[in-house]
């Protein structure tokens, strides 16, 4: 079936790091610090030497060209102000284009990003450099290009299967990050919007704004985050056991028509998720379905009509009852999933043992399940403090509450930070807010995480 | 013998029980999507109605939406949510079972760091990024002219998509490793497992990624109402069904927008139902160890 693979005590690995290579090369590794695939021309591996070379070239030019001036501007954030001239030729008041303080930043990070991954590539060629050195002294066979090649089919293959998802997380993950934590120091509000007017570095003034207690922005922020926290408790505990129980009766021997029951419940996802909310929003409405049905059935008058997104109290409990909704199939799918693909044979081995069925149920059943999905608990309950869209296509955040800064009863945090980006442009608020989000998700799940035994034993069930 | 009896008639009993529960919990999860379709049939428009089962029935709301006449041209919007879901669910699919094959089965020297580093990354509130995203896509160039609209969404959907695979990890973590191991001995390399034996045992995940990628699209409002602006002919289904809700439509397009929603709810679930026979049928068939 496979072609027959030589078998090498130690091919090429290359697992020095780069201080030992730095450290132990001799003159040539060290130059090809700065001459990028020296060594490698040196010794005959003309391609990798040469793709080297081109990579530094490009750099180079970069910088010169770009960068230089790039870092410059991050710095000072633009230095001319947009101004109106008199044209007096035509008779007009014309715009003289200033610095973009937005573009400033933007390039200056890239252009940090751009120099990082010039700093990889030191390493690379010197670590690569070290080795044909290596390979040299002890007067053993150097690789070829190809063979080079090869080698990302087996000993590098996490090189080969990492690289193109990396670089899109790097351009579209990372580097949006570390643009809007930057924008966090800044003074990038509604009265400060490029092009028209530069905005600066201002320290940490609007991190001391929003966590000071009093003012009317922390007054905002700290009953939006405990909301924020319940919710986000309630919204993944609710659907997640709920889930599993629901998964488990319609997977118990004695329940027939299995397959439609799933499909019953299956059936809300294949709705999409806006429609559903959006259909959800119509029904709860004041002159919705729900407020109707309960008209005629006499529980409130003819003109009444329950309050359901517009009390601040019953509306919370009207987006996690529908959250539930929305949620458990969710769950139900996945678990299913789950409960069929746990091995056959420990069920066996159990049964010969003699245990019985809530034996299995706590011994196999439920400790299989937490390990598998303790990952996907942690990425709902990080997606729940997120939520936006439950959120924003429900109650779209109200009742609105004049003590908040442009932020209603419901806000979470994230959809605060929408209302405070898209619609108020207080860009350093909004990355203020999201930083604090991160900071939290981050210590909460790196607790739980490292602590379950899905992180700690990945190989329990190998 | 008795007891054995007594034993039966109680799970008759409960088996009864978790029907009735069953069918009761059923009911409500299907009278939405059941208020939906009755009201994509009703014979009047308008939005309010003090009453829910329509006088009369029509199918002129789903005529009048797939001409796409008038303001809000709904086929164009499908077509443009179809090309953007399918080109980025291929491509994030690739990129989550590389990634998550990589974190599951190959040990170098970075792993450790990467997975925890993913974690992190994973909780930034996502569009904290997106209106740097946006301008790192304008000044590529993306937004100059329409077409590229759809590009730069497909990037945005698909780019950081590698960081979704925690699920299809631990989907790969149940897959035991002498099968691996065995093909080792037989001469394969690591990338000849990964092609011929993982993946092939991998339906069920690969479809659930896929699955999941490609509902993205469809469903995200923000990002695409960002990204697409005020550019009605360049949206994709959710940010056009959103605006036919917007005050100055709703009257006249209220029941087209639910017969527009059943209409992109019929590919979605017929996808479903592929689906819910998949894992029925092939995850615990997947692997037995």
């Amino acid at each position: 079936m496979f072609g027959k693979r030589k078998k090498k005590a130690d091919d090429f690995a290359g697992n020095v790091g780069f201080c030992v290579a730095f450290k132990k090369g001799d003159i040539y590794t060290r130059l090809s610090a700065l001459v990028w695939g020296l060594n490698n021309l040196r010794n005959r591996q003309i391609i990798k030497g040469i793709l080297l070379l081109l990579l530094e070239t490009a750099f180079i030019v970069f910088m010169v060209r770009f960068g230089a001036g790039a870092i410059g501007d991050m710095m000072t954030l633009g230095t001319v102000e947009q101004t109106e001239e008199y044209n007096e030729a035509l008779g007009i008041y014309e715009y003289r284009a200033g610095d973009d303080s937005m573009l400033c930043l933007l390039y200056g990070v890239i252009t940090i990003f751009v120099i990082l991954a010039a700093v990889l590539l030191v390493g690379v060629s010197v670590r690569s450099a070290y080795l044909v050195q290596q390979r040299k002294e002890q007067g053993r066979h150097i690789p070829t290009f190809t063979e080079e090649l090869r080698s990302l089919k087996h000993e590098k293959l996490h090189n080969l299967l990492l690289f193109l998802p990396v670089t899109g997380i790097v351009c579209f993950t990372i580097i949006p990050l570390v643009f809007m934590i930057l924008i966090a120091f800044t003074s990038y509000d509604r009265n400060h919007q490029p092009p028209g007017n530069l905005f600066d570095w201002v320290g940490l003034s609007n991190f001391r704004e929003i966590f000071s207690f009093g003012g009317k922005l922390a007054g905002t922020f700290w009953p939006v985050l405990g909301w924020t926290l319940t919710w986000a408790v309630l919204a993944t505990v609710t659907t997640y056991i709920l889930g599993i129980i629901l998964a488990l009766i319609i997977n118990r021997r004695g329940t027939k028509w299995k397959p439609f029951w799933r499909f019953l419940f299956v059936m809300s996802i294949a709705v999409p998720q806006f429609v559903s909310l959006l259909t959800m929003r119509t029904i709860f409405n004041t002159n919705g379905p729900a407020n109707i049905i309960l008209r005629e059935l006499g529980i409130i008058g003819a003109t009444g009509a329950v309050p359901f997104f517009t009390d601040p109290t019953l509306a919370k409990v009207t987006i996690i009852l529908i959250n539930i909704w929305i949620g458990v199939p969710y769950t139900l799918l996945t678990m299913t999933g789950i409960l069929q693909n746990i091995p056959e044979d420990l069920y066996e081995a159990a049964r010969v043992d003699g245990a019985n069925t809530s034996v299995m149920f706590f011994k196999i059943t439920l400790p299989y399940m937490l390990f598998v999905t303790t990952p996907n608990l942690i990425t709902q309950f990080t997606g729940n403090i997120n939520n936006f869209n439950v959120i924003y296509l429900l109650s779209g955040g109200g009742p609105d509450s004049l003590n908040y800064y442009y932020a209603g009863k419901t806000d979470l945090l994230v959809t605060w930070l929408y209302k405070l980006t898209i619609t108020n442009k207080d860009y350093n608020l909004g990355a203020v807010i999201g930083i604090f989000v991160f900071v939290i998700l981050a210590t909460l799940s790196l607790l739980t995480y490292r602590r379950t035994s899905s992180y700690k034993d990945e190989e329990a069930f190998q | 013998m008795k007891r054995a009896g007594s034993m039966s008639v109680r799970k008759k009993v409960n088996n009864v029980l978790v029907h009735i529960l069953l069918s009761v919990l059923g009911l409500i999860w299907v009278l939405p999507i059941f208020f939906a379709v009755l009201t994509s049939l009703r014979a009047e428009g308008g939005s309010s109605k003090s009453y829910i089962w329509p006088k009369g029935f029509t199918l002129d709301n789903y005529k009048n939406v797939l001409s796409g006449q008038g303001s809000l041209n709904f086929p164009r919007w499908f077509m443009n949510t179809l090309i953007v879901a399918v080109v980025s669910c291929l491509l994030s699919a690739f990129f989550v079972l590389c990634v998550s094959y990589v974190m599951s089965r190959l040990r170098f020297k970075m792993r450790k760091k990467f997975l925890n580093i993913a974690l992190i990354l994973g909780m930034f509130p996502g569009f904290m990024a997106m209106i740097a995203i946006y301008y790192i896509v304008k000044g590529l160039g993306f937004l100059e002219a329409g077409p590229m609209k759809l590009v730069a969404l497909v990037i945005v959907y698909s780019g950081g998509a590698g960081l979704g695979f925690y699920i299809a990890k631990g989907f790969f973590d149940t897959i035991p490793r002498t099968i691996d191991e065995a093909a080792y001995i037989d001469g394969a390399t690591k990338w000849d497992v990964f092609r011929k034996i993982t993946v092939p045992l991998s339906k069920p995940i690969i479809v659930y990624t896929l699955l999941t990628a490609f509902m993205g699209p469809w469903v995200d409002y923000i990002f695409a109402k960002v990204i697409l602006g005020n550019d009605r002919n360049y949206y994709t289904v959710a940010i056009g069904l959103w605006t036919m809700l917007e005050k100055e439509f709703i009257e006249y397009y209220y029941t087209q927008f639910f017969a527009g929603c059943i209409i992109i709810s019929i590919p979605i679930a017929a996808l479903f139902l592929f689906t819910q026979r998949f894992y029925v049928e092939s995850v615990s068939g997947a692997v037995k160890g």
